[in-house]
């Protein structure tokens, strides 16, 4: 089985990255774009049956550091 | 001084640290490596070095924070072993929990390498005892990702019970109240994000970081 976990940074941490990305938008032209926020995307292919309590403790021991980030887990179809 | 300095694959500045403390102590330090799951006996203190623990891989600290090393480190903070996390290091220790808080990418997001003056906020350190209360030094800093950032509640705790140890005197990073380096509830964790061991004679260009290490020592042999 697979599972996708995307963390991103908790709202009102200053993401730098973001607002660089943000600005290089805007010099390409884009108008439109009101705010800009990075994240991760993390993909892990599981042994079956591998709990969403688990993936949950992964997140939480090391994929994301939850000072900052935020996680959240998308398990997929049995690949 | 019996020390030990910790060596992750990537860091780089373990060599200097070893250095500053075998010059202000006048005894080598073990060099330990992370895989080793114990810490040499009757250490006094122990240094977590800068540098690109793991390639930065992830968050900056967070591989090294995990590997077998840091349980002996964390098991000797808890018994009262001074701690010293610098650059890397405070990484390090702030995702292993040992610090709160986290190091974020830089607010500009260029890498920062210069000498900057700092205020000494408190003296009464066992790490900071040989400087002056508000004494302006200057140690240079090495980083991309030095941005101290807590929630309001944690920065207020750490205001209030003078656990903020160095604060930058200018805007270097975008750090929270441009905090450089903080210290444990117990006092004998130091995390920073400045290189006192790159300051500690003056053919290094100055030497304020040096008194960091002899008041240090004068503490453990008190």
């Amino acid at each position: 089985m697979k599972a996708r976990v995307f963390i991103t940074l908790k709202n009102g941490v200053l993401d730098p990255q973001g607002k660089a990305i943000h600005h290089a938008l805007e010099g390409l032209g884009f108008s439109g774009v009101n705010d800009v926020r990075a994240g991760k995307l993390i993909e892990l292919d599981l042994a079956d049956g591998t709990s969403e309590r688990e993936i949950e403790e992964m997140c939480r021991k090391l994929l994301a550091n939850t000072v900052i980030e935020n996680f959240r887990i998308e398990p997929l179809e049995h690949a | 001084m019996n020390s030990a300095v910790i060596v992750f694959p990537g860091s780089n500045c373990d060599r200097d640290l070893a250095v500053a403390l075998e010059q202000v102590s006048g005894r080598k330090p073990h060099m330990v490596w992370h895989k080793d799951s114990e810490l040499p006996d009757g250490l006094e203190f122990i240094g977590v070095p800068g540098g690109f623990s793991y390639g930065d891989y992830l968050r900056s600290g967070a591989m090294a924070a995990r590997s077998p090393v840091m349980r002996a480190v964390k098991d000797a903070a808890a018994r009262g072993v001074p701690v010293i996390g610098i650059c890397n290091g405070f990484q390090v220790l702030t995702e292993a929990g040992m610090l709160p808080g986290a190091l974020m990418r830089n607010a500009r997001l260029s890498f920062v390498c210069r000498p900057v003056p700092l205020k000494v906020e408190n003296s009464q350190s066992l790490f900071t005892a040989q400087y002056e209360a508000n004494e302006e030094i200057v140690f240079p800093v090495a980083h991309h990702d030095g941005n101290y950032q807590a929630d309001e509640a944690a920065l207020d705790r750490l205001e209030g019970e003078g656990r903020v140890a160095f604060r930058y005197l200018d805007e270097v990073n975008g750090s929270a109240r441009r905090i450089a380096g903080i210290l444990n509830d117990a006092g004998n964790v130091l995390g920073l994000m400045p290189h006192p061991e790159r300051v500690i004679e003056p053919a290094h260009g100055g030497s304020d970081g040096r008194r960091l290490f002899e008041g240090l020592l004068e503490t453990v042999a008190a």
